[in-house]
C-alpha cells in the first residue's frame, strides 16, 4: 500500500476478514508501505496500490484493489476450493 | 504559480536531438509534459530515448525511463547501435529504469478499486535517486491494456502526469495511433494528460516510407508548423532535417572559381561563384560527367578538396572515363583531394542521403561538391522528399561556402526539360544546358550558359567537341535555331545576316538615308 489511506485500510480490513474466515487463520501477512520503501515496489514491480501478492504456496498470484469482491479475491489467490466455506458467495459488506 | 506563469516567458528545454530545437524553437517546454504520437514504427520509442540520452551526453541532466512495453534489458539491447550505453549509465547513477512491463507469466486480479500510487512512489524514487531532469514514458496505451478499469487508468495517468509536474521534470510521453492521420491517439484521452503534443508519421508513399515529425501544440509558446522531415541515423539517432531554418540566410561571395575549363569559365563571366550552385543538364551522353571530372581536376588543381557523389556509375567507370580525357582520379584520391562516394541510390531513403552526405562533408571539408546525378536520387523518393533533399542539400552546402555541381539528365536526347529541373531551377544559381544538335546528318553538341546569377554571361549556343583531352568550345551555331526546342532549323546565313542587322542599332544608324527603304 501507499501510506495509510482509507483505501488501504479497507484492503487491508477485507483480506484480513478473508483470511480468518476461508483460510482458518493458516496464514502469514506481511504489510508493505511502498512509501517508506519504494524499492520493494522496484523489485516486485508493483504498479497498483493496495496490491496483494501470494507466495506461498505457488504458484505466485497477484491481486489488486481493496479486496471487496472475496470471490475474485479466492480466486486470484488460487487457494484451494475445499478450503472455502459454503457461505463464501454471500457478498461482502461494504463498510 | 499561475501568476509567476504570467509575468515570465515559458523556458524551454534544450533537448539536443539534432535539428529538432529548431523546429520547436529551442527545445521542449520546460516542467512541462509533452505527447509524442505515432503508429507502430514510427520511431516513439527512440525519440523517447534520444531525450534521455542526449540529456546525459550532452546537456548533464540525468533521466528516467519508464517502459510499460519492452523489457529494460531488451531496450538495453535494441538503443546500444544508438551508441547509447544505458548499463554504463546506470552505473554511474545518471540513468535509471522503472520497469512497468507486463510479465505475461504473472496473472493479477483485480479486486475492488485500487490507484497506481504505488508506479508513483517508484517514479518519485528513482527520478530522486538519479537527480534526474528528463523522464520519458512509453507509453501510455500500453497502461491502458495491463488494467481493466479504463476509467482508473485514465485519472491515475492524469495524476501521475500532475506529478511529474511538480517533480520539476521535463517528460515525455508516447502514445500508440491506429492511422497516420486520424484521431491523435488510441484512447482519446493521451493527449489531454499532457502540454504539448508532436505526431511522428511514418507513412508508405509510392513504394517508399517517409518519416515527419509535426508539433501540433506547444501550450503557451512558439513553434515550427506543418510536418517536417526527419530520420533515424545508427550510431546517432533522431535526426530532424528542417528546411525552414535553412532558408536564405546564405552570404553571397563574389570570388570567382574555375570550372576546370578556361573557355566554359570565359562563357560564364571568369567562372563559377565560389558558394554558388550550379546545373548542368543534358540528354545522356552528352558531356555532364565530363563537365563533373573537369570541375573536380579545377579543383585538385587549385589545390581544393573536391568531393564526387556518383549515382550513375561505378567507381571503375569513373576512374576508366577521367583517364580517357586525362585525368587521373586515383591520384587525386592519394593526394587527398579527392573523395568519390559510389553507391546504388536505392541502398538509402532521400532523408538518410541528405544525412550521411552532410557527414561526408564535415568530415572531409570539401570546398567543391560534384553530385552526378539527380536524376537517379529522384527515383528514390517521392516528388516532396526529392524537393525536400535538393533544397536540404543546396542550402546545407552554401552555408558551408561549398560550390556544387548536379547533372541532371532529360528524358529526350534532343531539348526537353525535365521534372527535375522544374522542382530545382529556381534553387541553382546557373544552369548550364548541353544539348544535341542534328546537322546534316550528324549529331553535334551544344552548350550554353541559360542563367548565371549575379554576373554577365555569354549567351550564345556554342558548338563543342570531346576528346581525349577533354572539352573543346567552338564557335556558336549562328545559323541554327530552334535548338532548345528540341528541333534546330537550318537558316541560311543571308537571312540570319538580316535578323541581326534589325537588332543592331548601330548599323542602322549609321547606314546611309538613301539605303532605308
Amino acid at each position: 500500500m501507499t501510506g495509510k489511506t482509507p483505501r488501504a485500510e479497507l484492503a487491508i480490513a477485507n483480506l484480513r476478514r478473508i483470511c480468518e474466515e476461508d483460510l482458518r487463520g493458516q496464514y502469514e501477512l506481511q504489510i508493505i508501505d511502498v512509501l517508506e520503501n519504494p524499492q520493494l515496489a522496484e523489485d516486485d514491480k508493483i504498479l497498483a496500490t493496495p496490491t496483494l501478492i501470494k507466495r506461498l504456496p505457488p504458484p505466485l498470484r497477484r491481486v489488486i484493489g481493496d479486496l471487496s469482491d472475496k470471490e475474485k479475491v479466492l480466486l486470484g489467490l488460487e487457494v484451494r476450493p475445499d478450503l472455502l466455506n459454503a457461505d463464501s458467495s454471500e457478498p461482502v459488506e461494504d463498510p | 504559480m499561475i501568476e509567476q506563469a504570467e509575468q515570465q516567458p515559458l523556458q524551454k528545454l534544450v533537448t539536443g536531438i539534432p535539428s529538432f530545437d529548431v523546429i520547436a524553437k529551442g527545445g521542449l517546454p520546460k516542467n512541462r509534459t509533452t505527447l509524442v504520437s505515432g503508429t507502430a514504427g514510427s520511431g516513439k520509442t527512440v525519440f523517447a530515448m534520444h531525450f534521455i540520452a542526449a540529456g546525459i551526453q550532452d546537456a548533464n541532466e540525468n533521466g528516467v525511463f519508464i517502459t510499460f512495453e519492452e523489457s529494460p534489458a531488451d531496450i538495453r539491447q535494441n538503443v546500444h547501435g544508438f551508441g547509447w550505453d544505458i548499463k554504463k549509465w546506470e552505473r554511474e547513477g545518471k540513468f535509471a529504469f522503472v520497469d512497468a512491463s507486463p510479465e505475461p507469466d504473472l496473472e493479477t486480479v483485480e479486486s475492488g478499486s485500487f490507484d497506481l500510487s504505488a508506479l508513483l512512489a517508484r517514479v518519485q524514487n528513482a527520478v530522486k535517486k538519479v537527480n534526474a531532469k528528463r523522464v520519458s514514458v512509453d507509453s501510455l496505451g500500453a497502461v491502458f491494456s495491463q488494467f481493466s478499469d479504463q476509467a482508473t487508468v485514465r485519472r491515475e495517468l492524469y495524476r501521475i502526469a500532475i506529478a511529474l509536474k511538480q517533480m520539476g521534470v521535463t517528460a515525455l510521453l508516447t502514445a500508440e495511433r491506429a492511422n497516420d492521420y486520424g484521431p491523435i491517439a488510441r484512447f482519446g484521452v493521451e493527449e489531454f494528460i499532457a502540454d504539448n503534443v508532436m505526431v511522428l508519421r511514418n507513412v508508405l508513399e509510392a513504394e517508399n516510407r517517409r518519416r515527419t515529425i509535426e508539433i501540433l501544440k506547444f501550450r503557451g509558446t512558439d513553434h515550427q508548423k506543418g510536418e517536417i522531415p526527419f530520420t533515424i541515423v545508427p550510431g546517432t539517432g533522431i535526426v530532424v532535417i528542417p528546411m525552414s531554418a535553412m532558408q536564405l540566410r546564405q552570404k553571397s561571395s563574389n570570388i570567382r572559381i574555375s570550372s576546370g575549363n578556361p573557355e566554359l569559365d570565359a562563357m560564364c563571366g571568369g567562372g563559377f561563384f565560389r558558394d554558388s550552385v550550379i546545373l548542368i543538364s543534358g540528354a545522356t551522353g552528352t558531356g555532364k560527367t565530363l563537365t563533373v571530372t573537369q570541375f573536380l581536376q579545377g579543383g585538385a588543381a587549385a589545390g581544393e578538396r573536391c568531393l564526387l557523389l556518383a549515382f550513375e556509375e561505378s567507381r571503375e567507370q569513373l576512374f576508366r572515363n577521367a583517364i580517357g580525357w586525362g585525368i587521373d582520379f586515383e591520384k587525386m584520391e592519394n593526394e587527398g583531394s579527392l573523395r568519390v562516394i559510389c553507391d546504388y541510390p536505392e541502398v538509402a531513403g532521400l532523408e538518410d542521403w541528405l544525412v550521411s552526405i552532410q557527414k561526408t562533408v564535415n568530415e572531409f571539408k570539401p570546398k567543391r561538391v560534384a553530385l552526378d546525378s539527380l536524376s537517379a536520387l529522384e527515383r528514390v523518393g517521392t516528388d516532396k522528399s526529392f524537393r525536400e533533399f535538393v533544397i536540404g542539400f543546396t542550402s546545407f552546402i552554401k552555408h558551408q561556402e561549398i560550390t556544387g555541381l548536379f547533372t541532371s539528365t532529360t528524358p529526350n536526347l534532343m531539348g526537353g526539360p525535365s521534372i527535375t529541373e522544374a522542382h530545382i531551377s529556381t534553387l541553382t544559381d546557373s544552369i548550364i544546358l548541353l544539348r544535341y544538335v542534328e546537322m546534316f546528318g550528324e549529331m553535334k553538341r551544344g552548350i550554353t550558359v541559360l542563367k548565371m546569377r549575379g554576373s554577365i554571361h555569354d549567351k550564345e549556343i556554342r558548338e563543342f567537341t570531346i576528346d581525349h583531352a577533354g572539352m573543346h568550345l567552338g564557335r556558336a551555331f549562328r545559323n541554327v535555331t530552334g535548338i532548345l526546342a528540341g528541333a534546330p532549323v537550318h537558316v541560311s546565313p543571308s537571312d540570319v545576316e538580316r535578323i541581326w542587322e534589325l537588332f543592331d542599332e548601330e548599323k542602322r544608324l549609321h547606314k546611309p538615308a538613301g539605303d532605308d527603304s
